[in-house]
Parts: structure tokens; C-alpha cells; sequence
């Protein structure tokens, strides 16, 4: 079994992002990149599959510049077997990346596409989803646990209130949230390893995909602040604040 | 020109989440849709013809909707989009894991979160966890847009009489099956809907220690959360995660305790009325957007604030 784990290159979670001074864009000059935490998540969750005997193959494929070979090789030196790098601009839509994972789909046969349920950068939350009605396959997305078992894919979803368990044919889109596992350190003997491993490059021509974007970014600021207010000296304050000031409680 | 929104049920309720949305809607100016797909779900066909603002409800009630799994409830969409330039659901887990693939059968882009509707094509939503407020523009014939429904203010739930109309009968896809679910059962309100919120943060120590919060809650007929360092320890479970990558809340009261406000937390819940923070560490960023701060150990105040309530 073949799975394809695709992965994105974003700025850090540990980054604060503030907006352009001219109210363009976000300003990620000189940040800390990194694989999207939902992502990395993805890629363990494959290489387990592969370590328990189910998968065979894991081959993680991000889409943007060159910079995101980067985070590729760190893919690989988690275990993955393979890179794909579709060279296209960083600011894809997720519409238009799933139209590219989609023509890859058609090309590697994957049984199961495993990524992260959404990018920390443009918080999304699309990109799984699309692919699945594209694909017009089941989508098992925010997953906490996953099974593959009698030729079907057993996932646990994180939704309101609780867990919800589903039954997805094969070939399905499964996406990630935080709980499905921790993801393992790189060490430095796979590290070097994944220098050695197949990465190869393909163009959105070369797949017949339109980047042209469809929403476009007008404007960036920062959210609305709120004032510090006041410390309260004890219970006894809080309490008289919150009847009477804030009357918030009875 | 007109609204579909996607009401979100459990065949018997209407959930308030869907009220939200028309509000969302209705700063649309046209004509406003509501759809209700389900299986059994008549209850729930009455509360959206009540619901404010409602033209007409259209029913898709089978028995393989019972579940409204998206491989089945996307295709519904789809196939009677009709004159609908815009399709909203609630920003939940379901409206999440439903809009992207309507958007993908109709080839759009979707919008997602969106907390502010400022024409017919141009909308506010939040990036990098909330850092940022991203102003953007659709091209696209259709919207397909996701609500954060603690932006808008509910519509009435009473007082709108709109028209049914039921639409053709599909048929399963045989892509996915409904297995079970595990709904965490409590007398306490959800936490989305609750007026008053508590939650816990690293500081608690241990999941036994939530006990303290669930005590205060009940006395205020409150909700507990909890930071996502507190699910990460494993203290609580994860849909009781208030933050970014968990639920948005934005109750009456809010009350942090032991939890430190890395931005991930705080987005999750600063558009609460009020904020009270409880935290020995004075620095503590929560501060800074708390409206009452205590620098207390909570374990000495949250008893003490118990018993006094």
C-alpha cells in the first residue's frame, strides 16, 4: 500500500506574524521556517503505517518554491521513502492544490493520502476535503486514531462534543489533528540518509493545473486589541467586580 | 441572488450555531435558504421555518442521511445550487469538514471563518491563529463560506414562517459508513453555547485537579475548557480544547485559571465580554487581556470563590 502524505512549508509556530506596515501582506521576512506541525504529524502517522507492515511506500510531496526541499529532506529523515516537489508559487489556494494532488493521485495510485487538517499560516482547512470530492473518494478528516483493517480505513474523528468513528473504502483522504500521535526526532544517521533519497520536481504545466488565484488578499491588519484591566487584590474584590461592575453574575 | 445556509442538527435540535450563520447571512441583503439534511429530521424542518429571516427551507430527509456524512450531503448541495451565490455553513467540526468539498464539487474557492461580511464578495477572516485579519476578495460566481459563529449575534429563533420544499431523494455513496460515536455526556451547557466559561490551563496540575473547576461551574451553571498545554498533558479531553486548533468561544464571563495565554489560547477566546485571569505569575500574558486579574494560587482561591458564589 502507497500513501501519499503531502506536506507544506510555513512559518513556525513559535513565530508571531504581525502584518506589513502598509497593510499588504504579513511580514514572515527572516522567520523561522518549519514542516506544518498538522503536517509533521501526517508524516509519522505514515511511517508508522509502514513500520507496522501495512504500508509500503510513503512518499510526501509539498507544493511551493524550492526552499520547501527543506522540509522534504526532513520529511524523508523521518522515514518517508520519497519526495515529490511541484514547483509553483508559495501562495497556492487549496482549490488549486488539491487540482495538483489530484493529477499526482492519478499518476502514484496512492490508497491513502494522509495530511494535516489545516496549515498554520492560511488556517484553512480545506485542502483534504477538496482533494476527497475530487477524487470522489471518503474523507476521514480531524483524525485521533486510525486503523487499517479488512481493506478499509477505521477512523476516529475529534469533533464537537466528542469522537465520531468511520469506515472509509479504500482509497481514501484522511486528514490530521494533534492527538493522532507525537511525532518522532530525526536522527542524525537518517538525516544523512535522507540526503541520498529520491526527490524529484514536476511543474503545474506538467500537470495541467491553474495556480490563478481566485480569492484574492486585499487587506491585512491587526485583530482588534483589548485593554488590560485591572488585578483585584482578592476573592472578596473579584467578586464585588463581577456583580456589580461587570454584572456579570448574579 | 440568493443565501443557501446549511443548518446543523442532530435531527431533532436546530443548533444555535445555525442561527448565527443567518445572522451572517442576512448581512447579505437577499434572500436567505436554509437547508436541512437528515434523516427523520421534521422537528428540525419546524425550528428553521421559525428561525428569522428564513424564505424557504429545503428538506432532504432519507434514511442514509442520518448521519450527514459529507459523501452524501455534498452532492445535495451541488445538485440543487440553482441561482445560490452564496452557501454558508457554521465554522464547526461539521461545517469544516462539509463546505470544502460543496466548494471543490463547484469548483470555488472557499472561505473560511469568515467574522465579518463586508459586501457581497469581500469578507474579514482571521490567519496565523488569529495574528492577523486578512481582508479578501472572492471572484468566484459562488461563495462557499464557513461562519465563525461567535462574530455575529444569533437571529431570533422564534417568529419567521418560511415555506418547505422537498427535494429529490439521492442515494448513499458508499464511500464512507457511519461506525459510532462517543459524545462526552454532561449536564453542564456546551461549551460554544455557555454564558459563562472556565477553564483550566497547565497550571492545574493534573486532570483530578479540573474537579475544582467542575465544582465552580456547576455553581454557575458554566462550562469548563481547558488550554490546549492542559490536553496536551493529557489533563482533560481534547474537546475541551478552547483556542486556535480547538473551539471558539465568546461567552459573558470567562474565566482563565492557571492558564499562562500563549496566543493560541487567546484566540480562541478573547471575544469573551469579560475576562478574569487567576495565575500566580504576575507576568503572565493572560493578563494583559484579562478585564480582572487575581495573582492567587489557585488552589487557594478557586475553593474560596466556590464557597462564597
Amino acid at each position: 500500500m502507497k500513501i501519499l502524505v503531502p506536506i507544506k512549508r510555513v512559518v513556525d509556530y513559535n513565530v508571531k506574524v504581525r502584518p506589513t506596515s502598509d497593510g499588504t501582506d504579513v511580514d514572515i521576512t527572516n522567520a523561522k521556517m518549519s514542516i506544518n506541525p498538522f503536517c509533521e504529524i501526517a508524516v509519522e502517522e505514515a511511517v508508522r503505517l509502514k513500520e507496522q507492515g501495512v504500508a509500503t511506500e510513503v512518499i510526501v510531496v509539498s507544493i511551493g518554491d524550492a526552499k520547501c526541499h527543506e522540509q522534504l529532506r526532513a520529511a524523508m529523515a523521518l522515514g518517508a521513502d520519497r519526495a515529490i516537489h511541484i514547483d509553483a508559487a508559495t501562495n497556492l489556494e487549496p482549490l488549486a492544490i488539491a487540482k495538483c494532488l489530484k493529477a499526482l493521485v492519478d499518476k502514484e495510485a496512492p490508497e491513502i493520502v494522509l495530511l494535516g487538517k489545516q496549515s498554520i499560516d492560511g488556517d484553512n482547512n480545506q485542502t483534504g476535503q477538496m482533494l476527497a470530492a475530487l477524487w470522489n473518494v471518503g474523507q476521514g478528516t480531524f483524525a485521533s486514531e486510525v486503523k487499517i483493517a479488512d481493506g478499509a480505513a477505521h477512523v476516529t474523528r475529534e469533533i464537537d462534543g466528542g469522537l465520531q468513528t468511520l469506515k472509509l473504502k479504500l482509497p481514501a483522504v484522511i486528514t490530521t489533528d494533534l492527538r493522532l500521535n507525537e511525532p518522532r526526532y530525526a536522527k542524525l544517521p537518517h538525516i544523512m540518509k535522507a540526503k541520498k533519497k529520491p526527490l524529484d520536481t514536476l511543474t503545474l504545466d506538467e500537470l495541467g493545473i491553474d495556480g490563478a488565484t481566485r480569492v484574492k488578499l486585499v487587506k491585512t491588519a491587526p485583530p482588534a486589541q483589548r485593554q488590560a484591566g485591572i488585578k483585584v487584590a482578592d476573592v472578596d474584590a473579584l467578586i464585588e467586580k463581577l456583580k456589580n461592575e461587570a454584572k456579570v453574575i448574579a | 441572488m440568493k443565501t443557501l445556509v446549511i443548518a446543523e442538527h442532530d435531527n431533532q435540535q436546530l443548533k444555535p450555531a445555525t442561527l448565527n450563520t443567518l445572522a451572517a447571512a442576512a448581512k447579505l441583503n437577499q434572500p436567505i435558504d436554509i437547508l436541512v439534511a437528515g434523516a427523520n429530521c421534521g422537528a428540525v424542518v419546524s425550528q428553521a421555518q421559525a428561525a428569522s429571516g428564513v424564505t424557504e427551507v429545503l428538506v432532504a430527509d432519507s434514511d442514509y442521511l442520518t448521519h450527514q456524512l459529507p459523501e452524501d450531503i455534498a452532492p445535495i448541495i451541488q445538485a440543487n445550487i440553482g441561482d445560490y451565490t452564496h452557501v454558508l455553513a457554521p465554522a464547526t467540526t461539521t461545517g469544516k469538514n462539509l463546505l470544502p468539498r460543496v466548494a471543490a464539487l463547484l469548483d470555488v474557492q472557499a472561505i473560511s471563518d469568515i467574522q465579518n461580511v463586508l459586501d457581497a464578495n469581500t469578507f474579514e477572516r482571521p490567519i496565523y491563529a488569529g495574528n492577523v485579519i486578512a481582508t479578501v476578495e472572492s471572484s468566484d460566481s459562488i461563495k462557499v463560506m464557513t461562519v465563525r459563529t461567535t462574530s455575529f449575534d444569533p437571529v431570533a429563533a422564534t417568529g419567521g414562517s418560511a415555506s418547505t420544499r422537498t427535494l429529490e431523494a439521492g442515494s448513499a455513496s458508499g464511500l464512507a459508513e457511519f461506525v459510532s460515536e462517543e459524545l462526552a455526556q454532561s449536564d453542564r451547557p456546551e461549551l460554544t453555547a455557555a454564558n459563562i466559561v472556565i477553564s483550566g490551563g497547565r497550571g492545574l496540575g493534573n486532570g483530578e485537579n479540573f474537579e475544582l473547576l467542575y465544582t465552580l461551574a456547576d455553581k454557575l451553571n458554566g462550562a469548563v475548557g481547558a488550554s490546549r498545554a492542559a490536553v496536551d498533558a493529557g489533563f482533560v479531553p481534547n474537546d475541551m480544547q478552547v483556542g486556535q486548533t480547538g473551539k471558539i468561544v465568546a461567552p459573558d464571563l470567562y474565566i482563565a485559571v492557571g492558564i499562562s495565554g500563549a496566543i493560541q489560547h487567546l484566540a480562541g477566546m478573547k471575544e469573551s465580554k469579560i475576562i478574569v485571569a487567576i495565575n500566580k505569575d504576575e507576568d503572565a500574558p493572560i493578563f494583559q487581556v484579562a478585564d480582572y486579574g487575581l495573582v492567587a494560587d489557585l488552589f487557594d482561591v478557586i475553593p474560596e470563590l466556590t464557597s462564597k458564589l
